[in-house]
């Protein structure tokens, strides 16, 4: 079908389409959005994913607690965000229909699977009608279509049975969608291809799947137009979609390689952090060491003694792994040895929601260790942003010495977009230099620029020395409990971190003469951008900042905080960056919270800035 | 190696040794600076990670690179290094409540692994740093600070936890033996990947005359089953004999010498090393010594490099520009 490049029926152009597929966890929802995404990208839209998924593998099936579903929100233009409100709908089954239909608004499409509406699904979620015949749907552009008998007559030839026929239902919608919005078929059938190449059957069904369904929506009355979405304009480059879990494991392996040192990873798997264990892990051939540990404890203390010889020590986790990290991040304060930790946030406290964002790890990363301990705190602003932000966190923890913890979360992890591949000579020299041998060697004798000490690992002859977690004496590094040496060490770590060099808060303010900003952090970005320009378009006056570096802020945070009379702060806790400005800078900024696990939507984004804009 | 062979006096810190007066720690550490120098192996290859407690002071005294961490924490931290670099040797200091209470996830697991570690547990029996609770290789009923009606756990035996989890070098020595401490130190040098050495060691604080059974010139002679690897194990009054699956302690009169079971450190099969753990009690009347158990299995740290460089060797060594350009990509123009 790849040959056919004439459609017959009419097209529309549109200038932006969100579409939410959503099923049973076992539907396959989530490749079918990737394999959209990807062929959506490919065709140079730009776009925005944000997949949703349950923390049980396997849900009850045909229940509402079972349901994952994928959003993709595309455009001819530049896009913040996964999209509010889905235009499109597919629903595998009554459970995923009941699930999402809240979120529909009037004159949106709803696909359905018609063969899974039999009254035994249907009361499974407490539907007493049919919405299908009984009226309620009546206001949305309804395509009941019999996805899955339609699926398995198109597979009948083949030597399969009923249930495994029924699997490839997910490619028949993928198919109808990919008609119904001209996306390019050739990715998906080399995809399908390469994934099923030992199972020639397997992938018969699903090439066949797929091709029944784009048939399907090219010679049945039932659809009568497809759309259109023209190329986003966008710098020139070279392109790819990346998630943010990837673009963290890339980034960090671009810092190994730019710092030439050897990448460690310990980690043991975490929902949403996983991603860049398997990542990782995949890519040895750069030399890089992935260690499964036995806990959280022993991924961090593997790093921490990884990087005390000489490698770049990394851990990935999320919050409850950061509880359980805590005591070696304190060591690592100590030492004061490179350690990066990536935290991908997700709904808390204890286990919480799993698969679910969240950005109410940011206090804990700052405070969640006994004594003074301060440490570097980043945060990405979208998923491509994960990869600049992991050599960032490179660059403070080698010439720091400190640990670094970067605060991505479950919505710019898993979520992706379009990511101009940068160029390998472009990115900064991260080369370190090791203590050379010498005598009289000081492990705590610090660079007065940096107030960083000497990285002195072990095989240096001559140099050789202990520590520990102990207090120790300035520069000699003995084991001291002066009181005034402990008084000093302790301002002396707090004024390294304090004195990371990082960029100035870049504001947005077109007109110059906003009286309110909107101040995110983290993966806020894209939402309130989003909002932003709604707001702007409407004549609004509003300037944007998003903070990247949580500690030390930017050093012109005061004056910008000063300069806005009103600064609307929109975090997804109970206000923990707002405590901060009001603690540190006494701004009584406005908090705006929402702890629902899911992010932001532009228009409630919208509808808060008009509340403070014209108070 | 080095040019010009180092000394004890070369391995011995510039720092004011702090045990209490009379502690085993003291011969246990002047055991090791004795035997250093004869691995031949320059000083600043040598790291000793130490946990908390007593013994985990025992880095701050050696003249070579060395970690004081946290408590328990050691072994990850020695794992990381060692796996990262296996240019070094890498010991463990730890003590029965380090390695066997707080830590005892990672001891296991680093032994199963048979990571590239020399572990050295200080058994006491007994908390001394925090002043006098049981520990959890206390014996049962041990009147203590934190149990002063009497402790209701069960103790472990550390040799056979390591050996359960499958750990590949098990030895137990005497903190005042040096000659013994000496000899099992050399062989878990030699050893690839995991040795576990458990250290009988003498609190004269909080439970001093712990294991006075193997030390007292005229008891330790009975109490001590000496194990050396194809001779029969026997002490001077008792030897083992095979009594079905299982080994049995009998007086030596009472058999003739080649009825004794003939040791076999290097047998595959762990249930005979476990045996042979079994055989010391708590009050310590008899005590096997020596190596239970030095079996040859690959380290992790070969294992992980070997793996790189075989990926290495078969798809040559990664380009950053070809990874980030990999997958699906497209040119705006």
């Amino acid at each position: 079908m790849s040959k056919i490049v004439f459609v017959t029926k009419p097209v529309v152009a549109l200038k932006q389409v969100t579409i939410r597929f959503a099923g049973d966890s076992g539907d396959g929802m989530q490749l079918t959005g990737d394999r959209f995404t990807m062929d959506t990208a490919s065709l140079g839209n730009d776009l925005s994913t944000l997949p949703n998924f349950p923390a049980e593998i396997r849900a009850p099936q045909g229940t509402v607690l079972g349901v994952s579903s994928f959003q993709l929100h595309f455009a001819d233009h530049h896009v913040q965000t996964a999209g509010d409100a889905p235009d499109v709908l597919v629903a595998m089954n009554p459970a995923a229909l009941k699930a999402n239909i809240k979120d529909m608004q009037r004159g949106a499409t709803i696909i359905v699977d018609a063969d899974e509406f039999t009254t035994r699904n249907l009361s499974k979620v407490g539907y007493e009608t049919n919405p299908l015949e009984d009226g309620t749907l009546d206001s949305f552009k309804l395509h009941p279509v019999a996805l899955t008998s339609l699926t398995v007559a198109a597979l009948s030839e083949l030597t399969l049975t009923r249930k495994e026929a029924e699997r490839s239902k997910n490619m028949f919608a993928l198919g109808l969608l990919t008609w119904m919005y001209h996306r390019p078929t050739e990715a998906t059938e080399n995809f399908l291809n390469a994934k099923f190449a030992k199972k020639p059957e397997i992938l018969k069904a699903n090439l066949l799947a797929y091709r029944t369904g784009w048939n399907y929506g090219e010679t049945t009355e039932d659809f009568s137009v497809s759309f259109e979405i023209a190329k986003a304009v966008m710098p020139k480059g070279k392109y790819r979609n990346i998630s943010g879990n990837a673009a963290m494991a890339y980034g960090l392996i671009a810092a190994s390689q730019r710092a030439e040192l050897k990448l460690f990873l310990g980690s043991y798997p975490i929902t949403p952090a996983s991603d860049i264990l398997h990542e990782l892990s995949k890519h040895k051939k750069f030399g890089v060491v992935t260690f499964q540990a036995e806990d959280e404890i022993a991924a961090i203390g593997s790093a921490l003694g990884a990087s005390y010889g000489g490698a770049l020590g990394i851990t990935t986790t999320s919050g409850p792994g950061v509880a359980l990290k805590s005591e070696m991040i304190g060591l690592g304060v100590m030492l004061e040895l490179p350690l990066i930790i990536i935290d991908v946030q997700r709904g808390g406290p204890s286990t919480g929601l799993p698969t679910k964002t969240e950005q109410a790890d940011l206090l804990q990363a700052l405070f969640g260790r006994n004594g003074e301990s301060p440490v570097a705190v980043i945060a990405p602003s979208h998923a491509s942003d994960c990869f600049d932000i992991a050599i960032e966190a490179a660059r403070i923890a080698t010439t720091y010495r400190v640990p670094v913890i970067v605060l991505s979360d479950g919505y710019i992890a898993n979520g992706s977009e379009p990511w101009m591949i940068p160029d390998v000579d472009s990115l900064p020299d991260l080369r370190v230099e090791f203590a050379k041998s010498q005598e009289d060697f000081m492990p705590y004798l610090r660079n007065p620029e940096t107030l960083a000490r000497p990285w002195a690992i072990p095989g240096t002859k001559g140099i050789e020395h202990r520590i520990g977690g102990l207090e120790k004496a300035d520069k000699t590094g003995a084991i001291s409990y002066d009181p005034a040496n402990h008084d000093f060490m302790v301002r002396t770590r707090a004024a390294k971190v304090a004195g990371i060099k990082v960029p100035d808060l870049e504001v947005s303010d077109p007109t110059g003469d906003a009286q309110v900003l909107y101040l995110g952090w983290g993966s806020t970005y894209g939402p309130v951008s989003a909002a932003v320009e709604v707001l702007r378009d409407n004549g609004e006056k509003i300037a944007q900042a998003h903070i990247r570096f949580l500690n030390p802020f930017p050093k012109n945070l005061g004056e910008v905080l000063k300069k806005y009379p009103k600064v609307i702060v929109p975090e997804m806790n109970m206000g923990q960056l707002a405590m901060l400005l009001r603690a540190e800078f006494l701004k009584d900024v406005i908090s705006f919270n929402q702890v629902r696990g899911l992010p932001f939507t532009t228009a409630e984004l919208v509808e808060t800035a008009m509340g403070v804009l014209h108070d | 190696m080095t040019d010009v062979a180092l000394t004890k006096k070369d391995f011995t810190s510039d720092q004011e040794v702090r045990w209490c007066p009379g502690c085993g720690d003291y011969s246990i550490l002047s055991t090791m600076q004795a035997f250093l120098p004869e691995l031949g192996i320059p000083r600043e290859n040598i790291v000793f990670i130490s946990g908390i407690g007593c013994s985990s002071r025992f880095p701050y005294y050696l003249e070579t690179f060395g970690m004081h961490s946290i408590h328990g924490r050691a072994p990850t931290i020695a794992s990381g290094l060692a796996i990262s670099r296996p240019d070094l040797s890498v010991f463990v200091i730890t003590g029965d409540g380090d390695a066997l209470s707080i830590g005892g996830n990672h001891l296991i697991h680093s032994l199963r692994r048979n990571v590239e570690l020399k572990i050295l547990l200080f058994n006491n029996r007994i908390y001394g740093l925090t002043k006098g609770q049981y520990s959890p290789t206390s014996e049962q009923g041990k009147i203590t600070k934190s149990t002063p009606a009497g402790s209701l756990d069960t103790p472990f035996n550390p040799i056979s936890l390591a050996i359960g989890a499958e750990a590949t070098f098990v030895a137990r020595s005497v903190d005042s033996d040096r000659k013994h401490l000496t000899e099992v130190l050399r062989a878990a040098a030699a050893h690839k990947g995991s040795a576990f050495i458990e250290i009988f060691q003498n609190c004269p604080i909080f439970n001093d005359g712990a294991f006075d059974s193997v030390k007292d010139s005229e008891t330790k002679g009975a109490a001590l089953l000496q194990m050396v690897h194809g001779q029969p194990i026997k002490s001077e009054t008792h030897g083992l004999v095979h009594e079905g699956a299982s080994l049995k302690l009998v007086e030596l009169s009472s058999v003739s010498e080649s009825d004794l079971v003939v040791h076999d450190a290097h047998n595959p099969d762990p249930s005979y090393a476990f045996a042979l753990s079994r055989l010391s009690s708590s009050e310590l009347s008899h005590v096997p010594v020596g190596i239970f158990r030095d079996v040859a299995r690959p380290s992790y740290g070969s294992l992980v490099n070997n793996q790189i460089d075989e990926i290495i060797a078969k798809q040559g060594a990664g380009d950053l520009s070809t990874l980030l350009s990999s997958g699906d990509t497209w040119v705006v123009e």
